[in-house]
């Protein structure tokens, strides 16, 4: 059941998309959606339904932080489960997100097998 | 520099092509480089500002980022094409990444830029400060590669 949510997939590089699309697969998700940054995913969002949202921290035009906290402002998407991807593992960075409502984050670099973990544990909270 | 400044970057490297590529570098006895010509053929840069300042750069040999990408992908590159230059910029930061949490792990605060990447026969890389830097070489089965830092520690 899990494995048929629809899953956005926001960074700015293409190839770091493709990497967690390829990540993704490779633990049996196979329904993933792209946005190349925090603008595009909202524009995603409106449109369709998504089951959950990766996004990477660092981006221009709207970073994953600002991406997160306008999800979180908005009634029909506010409940949408956020799982923040970031390069820096810095303290004060992750209470930034954890105050603002993400519902977990991975450091990169990661495997297939971390990321699974990590949306596993975002579907136990959902679901307790 | 400080050499204690080096194992972070060397060991953030590893990490990075070990989890996301499947591939296990060598590294090579560090030293010191005084101009600014590349050892590789396509190069990420990215400055560092806070308790430390400078510059990280990583330089790859053309058949081992090939190698790399198509690893990170599971599709064969067989091209220096644009996702070749796109994986460079994020290697790039996620090594910075990696290395600045250790860093801070020694009490040092360290923000990152975000990467350019440099292409070329001989392109240059030009740190923040100037010079010298120290390369960190490493092997792999499918060519070398260099970790190249700068900074005023």
């Amino acid at each position: 059941m899990e494995k048929k949510i629809s899953i956005l997939v926001v960074d700015d590089f293409a190839t770091m998309r493709k990497v967690i699309r390829n990540l993704l697969k490779q633990v049996g998700y196979e329904n993933i959606v792209e946005a190349e940054n925090g603008e595009a995913a909202l524009s995603v969002l409106k449109s369709r339904k998504v089951d959950l949202i990766i996004s990477d921290w660092n981006m221009p035009t709207m970073s994953g932080y600002e991406l997160l906290k306008a999800v979180r402002a908005d009634d029909e998407l506010q409940k949408t489960p956020f799982l923040m991807v970031t390069a820096e593992a810095l303290k004060d960075n992750v209470v930034q997100a954890v105050k603002a409502g993400v519902s977990n984050y991975i450091v990169k670099p990661f495997t297939a097998e971390v990321l699974n973990d990590k949306i596993s544990q975002i579907f136990k909270k959902t679901a307790s | 520099m400080d050499v204690r400044f080096i194992n972070p970057f060397l060991e953030g490297t590893m990490s990075v092509l070990r989890t996301m590529a499947f591939i296990e570098p060598r590294p090579g006895k560090p030293y010191l480089k005084k101009n600014n010509v590349a050892q590789g053929d396509i190069s990420g840069i990215i400055g560092l500002t806070g308790d430390v300042r400078g510059s990280l750069a990583l330089s790859f040999s053309e058949h081992c980022i090939m190698k790399i990408v198509s690893n990170m992908l599971g599709e064969e590159i067989k091209s220096m094409n644009g996702d070749i230059k796109d994986a460079v910029g994020e290697i790039t930061n996620m090594v910075s990444g990696v290395a600045r949490k250790k860093l801070e792990g020694m009490d040092l605060t360290i923000s990152a830029a975000i990467p350019t990447v440099v292409s070329g026969k001989n392109h240059s890389i030009l740190h923040v400060l100037g010079g010298p830097s120290i390369i960190i070489p490493f092997e792999t089965d499918h060519g070398p590669f260099v970790v190249d830092v700068c900074l005023n520690a």
